[in-house]
């Protein structure tokens, strides 16, 4: 049983500082052992990006309560295309309406887990799309 | 069921129940209990309106003066936050309390990179008082008072709103703000924080000692148990934590040679009313009470008046769920209730839509008429303290002021709240209760109505009319300043701001040099840009 551990960035985009959800899921993905790096809060995109690359993270979950997912996405998902790490996955948690899923999904958002969501489930979609 | 600890047998009867506080409730209360928990009217209660306030803090309570509403409300543009403002005025609102946009409360213009997507969105964007002369027009300033949710920038607003109180008429001496200006809650639990925790806590005392001498209205801070609740604390450390940091700004006047009794009368707090019904009303009157007693006892304050526990006790948002989002329409009505059995001076509501987004016209009205019903149809206004007496509360009161005074015991062994903040104490404790909270509600230990129990999975999830967004109000918005820049006096600018350099370098008071930049259309950005460079950025402790 020596599954590799997943390591995952969990990051607080922007300006927003409503940080519950963001700590109550690192806390949760580290009790399901996975390794998190938590950005803390009011991060650049460029900042985000940038630890990704140093901390050679498996995915990166990003949590947005603001209602800015879809730019904050946009962005992120071209500077890592432009930094060559298009191929780690991104993970979205936050207030997300449902309407705005398949945008996500089509901008290349992997997975994405709106409030409320339970842990499990949470867990083993991230597990599933890191492989 | 709910937030607090049920176990129960195996007919669904109940054994045992504890409150989130650690509160142990018993099937039955008797007088034995009061004389068990040393209950005495005088000492623990007194006569509404009487020291130490447990009951209300005036004589008949809602008799005499219904409790003020004031829905959080603001979005978009000046314009659009002016006509809800005038909306909700109009159905019977008797205050405002306004909501910035993320960028504003940030401290950056509308047109900065760091505004990206957020402009206007969660709240009015306000670049320079020319936004506050739009926001406020036709708003009667020495009628109505406003809160102003902002924190980091609190000093900046609150000079603003001085500004164009002057410009439109009234008097700096008849206007009544309260800035929320608690940056070491924003630190616990908001996040919008800019500036390290020391810096941070000097612009709360010069607004505080500069509204003192210059606003006689205006209350300069809020204190928010409310946010650090909403993190995760329980309801006697929304308290404790609360006068601990009550106590870190006061410390910090009383060092600029003012004394307690001159200033303390003009703080007001926002406290939570999310959870237990039964220890939410123990918590609001034991607040009121041992804020009176360490006021007088532990600092000196004489004056009954400035010994009241004031503010506004407002519907919790965490209690609000996405699933079956009407739901939240009783739910707030049951804060509600709580709140007025806890003779809440002032009051707001969550709306049934936050879960999804910013409430919509519909939305907030509903909760206002919520608050409306309370007080014009129920009966809420009938006696003062009506809960008074009963053996339970009156014993879980008592019990509630000892979990407080040792949540506070806690702080102070540490070093008190500036160096528990620093340090990420706080932080990391709340954070790890609202993790185990958050199990549980998963595990099904807390009960949570249309989450983990009466969940219709026939039922698809529930559309909610949602408020749009409107892009075309961030282009308004960023010509507005590109325009404002263009045609204000530059020169005037540069003059105010190199004195609030100066001032802020020199260990001024950064109130009347605010004011005089936002006289002269100095920008937020701008305003905050000084303290930016001087103070520098807060580093933020981890989380593990």
């Amino acid at each position: 049983m020596s599954e590799k551990k997943i390591k995952i960035l969990v990051g607080k985009p922007g300006l927003d500082g409503h940080d519950r959800g963001a700590k109550v899921i690192a806390l949760a993905l580290r009790d399901a052992g996975m390794e998190v790096v938590y950005t803390g809060l009011h991060q650049s995109i460029e900042q985000i990006v940038r630890t990704a690359v140093q901390e050679a993270v498996d995915v990166i979950g990003l949590s947005i309560m603001s209602g800015a997912h879809i730019p904050i996405c946009k962005k992120l998902l071209e500077l890592m295309a432009a930094e060559g790490i298009q191929d780690i996955p991104v993970v979205v948690g936050g207030v997300i309406p449902k309407q705005d899923v398949p945008h996500l999904k089509q901008l290349g958002i992997r997975g994405v887990f709106p409030g409320g969501m339970p842990f499990d489930a949470i867990i083993s979609e991230i597990q599933e799309i890191v492989g | 069921m709910g937030v607090a600890k049920y176990v129960k047998n195996g007919k669904d009867g109940i054994e045992e129940v504890i409150y989130q506080s650690g509160i142990r409730v018993k099937p039955v209360y008797t007088p034995k209990d009061l004389e068990e928990v040393g209950f005495d009217y005088e000492k623990d209660l007194g006569d509404p309106g009487q020291y130490p306030f447990t009951r209300n803090l005036h004589p008949q309570g809602y008799r005499s003066r219904a409790w003020t509403t004031r829905q959080y409300t603001g979005f978009g543009t000046s314009q659009e936050t002016n006509k809800r403002f005038k909306m909700m005025i109009s159905h019977g609102q008797t205050g405002l309390n306004v909501a910035f946009d993320l960028p504003t409360q940030m401290g950056y213009d509308s047109d900065s990179p760091e505004a990206l997507g957020e402009v206007g969105r969660v709240g009015m964007a306000v670049d320079s008082l020319r936004d506050f002369e739009v926001a406020f027009e036709g708003i009667p300033l020495d009628r109505i008072g406003s809160g102003l949710t902002i924190n980091a920038v609190a000093s900046i607003m609150l000079a603003m709103y001085q500004a164009v109180a002057e410009k439109s008429g009234y008097p700096k001496e008849k206007i009544s703000a309260t800035p929320q200006n608690d940056i070491l809650k924003e630190m616990i639990g908001r996040g919008a924080w800019i500036f390290p925790v020391e810096d941070a806590v000097r612009l709360v005392g010069d607004s505080i000692e500069y509204a003192v001498k210059e606003l006689p209205r205006c209350n300069p801070v809020s204190i928010c148990g409310y946010h650090i609740r909403e993190s995760g604390a329980t309801p006697a450390q929304e308290i404790a934590y609360a006068f601990e940091i009550a106590k870190a700004y006061m410390d910090n006047v009383i060092q600029r040679g003012m004394k307690a009794e001159d200033f303390v009368g003009r703080f007001s707090f926002n406290l939570n009313v999310f959870g237990n019904l039964w220890e939410q009303i123990a918590k609001f009157r034991a607040a009121r009470k041992l804020w009176a007693k360490m006021l007088r006892e532990e600092y000196g304050v004489e004056e009954k008046k400035k010994l009241f526990l004031r503010g506004l006790f407002g519907g919790g948002g965490s209690g609000l769920t996405k699933n079956q989002p009407e739901n939240n329409i009783m739910r707030g009505a049951y804060y509600a209730l709580g709140a007025a059995l806890s003779g809440a001076q002032t009051t707001a509501l969550c709306s049934f839509d936050e879960a999804y987004t910013i409430p919509t016209p519909r939305a907030a009205l509903l909760s206002l008429r919520t608050l409306e019903i309370l007080m014009d149809e129920v009966g809420l206004r009938d006696t003062v303290d009506p809960l008074a007496g009963s053996y339970f509360i009156e014993t879980i009161t008592k019990q509630m002021e000892e979990k407080i005074i040792e949540e506070m015991k806690q702080i102070q062994e540490i070093g008190g709240m500036v160096h528990a903040v620093a340090t990420g104490f706080i932080q990391r404790k709340v954070a790890r209760q609202a993790y185990e909270y958050e199990k549980g509600v998963q595990q099904g230990e807390y009960i949570k109505v249309g989450v983990n129990k009466y969940v219709d999975e026939a039922d698809q999830p529930t559309d909610v009319e949602l408020h749009q967004y409107n892009e075309s109000w961030v282009d308004q918005q960023i010509s507005n300043l590109k325009e404002l820049r263009r045609t204000r006096d530059n020169r005037e600018v540069t003059r105010t701001l190199k004195e609030l350099e100066q001032g802020t370098r020199a260990g001024k008071n950064v109130m009347p040099l605010l004011v005089n930049c936002c006289r002269a259309y100095a920008t937020v950005g701008e305003m905050a840009g000084v303290f930016r460079d001087l103070f520098g950025e807060w580093d933020e402790p981890g989380l593990f």
